[in-house]
């Protein structure tokens, strides 16, 4: 008797599914921010090419689709993107796993990888200009300075808190040498790799951009800059919005399932 | 029906192997011997004794349990045996030849089961044949016929989150079952388990230890368990572990944890134990006074 009339109150409680509620509030933030934005825009305090409405800024962003513009240059930045955290992940991966399995590199790598990890990417720009001038590599050099180091601590972090048992059982079963690293150590420190590795593509991304703005070619950082020159506010917006939008869409698409896969196999278990 | 898996088994493991571990093509268990083995761990805060002068000779087949309270130095003879620790004094002979390092002829258990997370049940139970260098299709039908023995048909691509603490042990024998090893080192292997999931287990292993007669040292600090399972038991004193008494239980197989003699003998050897674990605290007053 007491759950039949249990059951129905609880039902009632819960007519809204929870994650319907969390979006629909978040609907309404994002709602009242574009109100309270257009308001600002429309009350006429800044002038209308300083400060755009969200309407002339989605105004930017459809012609800017339109005529090519945008998505040139977001394959643009995009493709050096990917390359450069290529490289970032094989050089990082290596070096973590040296550093990590070797005292020898620990004591001279590890300390130069950690110290150079304290200096913010955008720092390599002026260097990166000066040794390969305006070129693709240039760029390329900039993303790597900005992902490997992250990914290199990622590692070797991983690779030290390594679950002793784990190498126990290996050992006991036979593995050895390579076998035991790549089977048995990488695997184990995969939870630690993904971490340096979404660590890595933040700082990418924007030393990515950074570098981008002080570039004359077509690119997303670019973009940035022209609307400057050209003083249209509602371009540089419409590319902040693209950008941010690139950036939520790559950590949604790849990190954020790669990492909730880790939690269940990995995390759950002592 | 088991002895035919085995042959085969052993056959299989000579295949892959080669000529470099005749010992894998062994039928059942071999003998081991352990020496005047000493164990002293010298850490920052001094050296502390764990295991004190141990002597053991266990037969070929034989299931010998090591039993004594927790913090003795059992599961450190047995990291010894299997070769993951190295004694300060004292030699280990497996069939008559001193041990160096680790070797697939001695399989450790331990109580976390150890599996490995990142691979389903059928790559971990893959996983020591794929070391030995066995090909693919080989090692796959092998691994599904020790699945299959330990009663997890079907569970081959789920993984170690999803299994319960008795299917992981399941898998974790499994596992080790497969390299076919001649002697099994269990490090209280049930001791997280349920008493009934812990009574199944038995049950199992003392089926596959008789259709296979390998070598089982088994560690426990659980007196019941010793005399259900052993046919030796071996008390250990706390630090420095070494061995106060040893029981020989003749009883015939399955035993009942009921049974009246099984019942008198575990409380004999309840006594012994707890004898023992008064003269250490003893021992260690009187060291406490005089220092």
């Amino acid at each position: 008797m007491a759950k039949a009339i249990a059951v129905p109150q609880e039902e009632r409680k819960s007519a809204i599914n929870p994650t319907v509620k969390s979006w629909i509030r978040r609907l309404i933030f994002f709602a009242f921010l574009l109100a309270l934005w257009q308001g600002i825009a429309t009350s006429g305090v800044w002038p209308d090419y300083l400060f755009p409405g969200p309407l002339t800024v989605l105004n930017s962003l459809v012609s800017g689709f339109q005529n090519g513009l945008f998505f040139q240059a977001t394959l643009v930045s995009l493709r050096r993107l990917a390359l450069g955290y290529a490289i970032s992940t094989v050089v990082g991966i290596t070096l973590g796993l040296l550093i990590g399995r070797y005292r020898m590199v620990e004591e001279t790598i590890g300390s130069l990888v950690l110290g150079l990890q304290a200096l913010p990417s955008v720092c390599w720009i002026p260097l990166a200009l000066l040794w390969f001038g305006l070129t693709e590599q240039a760029m390329i050099f900039v993303v790597v300075m900005g992902a490997v180091f992250s990914i290199t601590l990622g590692v070797n972090a991983g690779v030290k808190n390594t679950p002793p048992i784990y190498l126990k059982a290996a050992r006991n079963l036979g593995a050895t040498g390579p076998r035991l690293t790549v089977q048995v150590i990488l695997p184990a420190a995969m939870p630690a790799i993904v971490n340096g590795m979404k660590q890595g593509w933040t700082f990418a991304w924007r030393s990515l951009m950074a570098a981008e703005l002080l570039y004359t070619t077509l690119s997303l950082g670019n973009l940035l800059e022209t609307g400057r020159d050209l003083l249209d506010a509602g371009q540089v917006m419409a590319v902040m919005v693209l950008i941010i939008l690139i950036g939520v869409t790559l950590d949604g698409l790849i990190f954020g399932p790669v990492e909730r896969l880790m939690r269940e196999r990995w995390g759950l278990q002592k | 029906m088991f002895r035919q898996l085995t042959v085969s088994d052993s056959e299989h493991m000579e295949h892959a192997n080669g000529k470099q571990q005749p010992v894998l093509t062994a039928p059942g268990g071999i003998s081991l011997k352990i020496e005047d083995v000493s164990k002293v761990f010298s850490g920052r805060t001094g050296t502390v004794q764990a295991l004190q002068l141990v002597n053991v000779d266990v037969e070929a087949g034989e299931f010998v349990c090591l039993l004594g309270p927790s913090g003795c130095g059992k599961s450190t003879l047995l990291s010894i045996i299997a070769g993951l620790e190295s004694a300060t004094t004292g030699t280990i002979y497996a069939d008559g030849r001193p041990i160096h390092g680790t070797g697939t002829e001695r399989v450790l258990l331990f109580q976390e089961a150890a599996l490995f997370p990142w691979l389903d049940v059928q790559r971990n139970v893959e996983f020591g044949l794929r070391q030995a260098g066995m090909r693919g299709k080989e090692r796959a039908a092998l691994a599904r016929r020790f699945i299959e023995l330990v009663h997890l048909k079907g569970f081959e691509r789920s993984y170690v989150h999803q299994l319960s603490g008795g299917m992981r042990q399941r898998v974790a024998i499994a596992r080790a079952l497969a390299i076919d090893p001649a002697i099994l080192l269990m490090d209280e292997p049930f001791g997280a388990l349920d008493a009934l999931t812990r009574d199944r287990l038995h049950a199992e292993l003392e089926s596959i230890w008789a259709s296979t007669r390998k070598t089982v040292i088994f560690v426990t600090h659980n007196v019941r368990e010793a005399v259900a399972l052993g046919d030796r038991v071996l008390v250990f004193s706390p630090r420095p572990g070494h061995i106060v008494r040893e029981f020989r239980v003749t009883l015939p197989r399955p035993r009942s944890l009921e049974d009246r003699i099984l019942v008198e003998q575990t409380a004999e050897i309840m006594a012994v134990l707890r004898e023992a674990m008064g003269a250490s605290e003893q021992e260690q007053e009187r060291e406490r006074t005089n220092g």
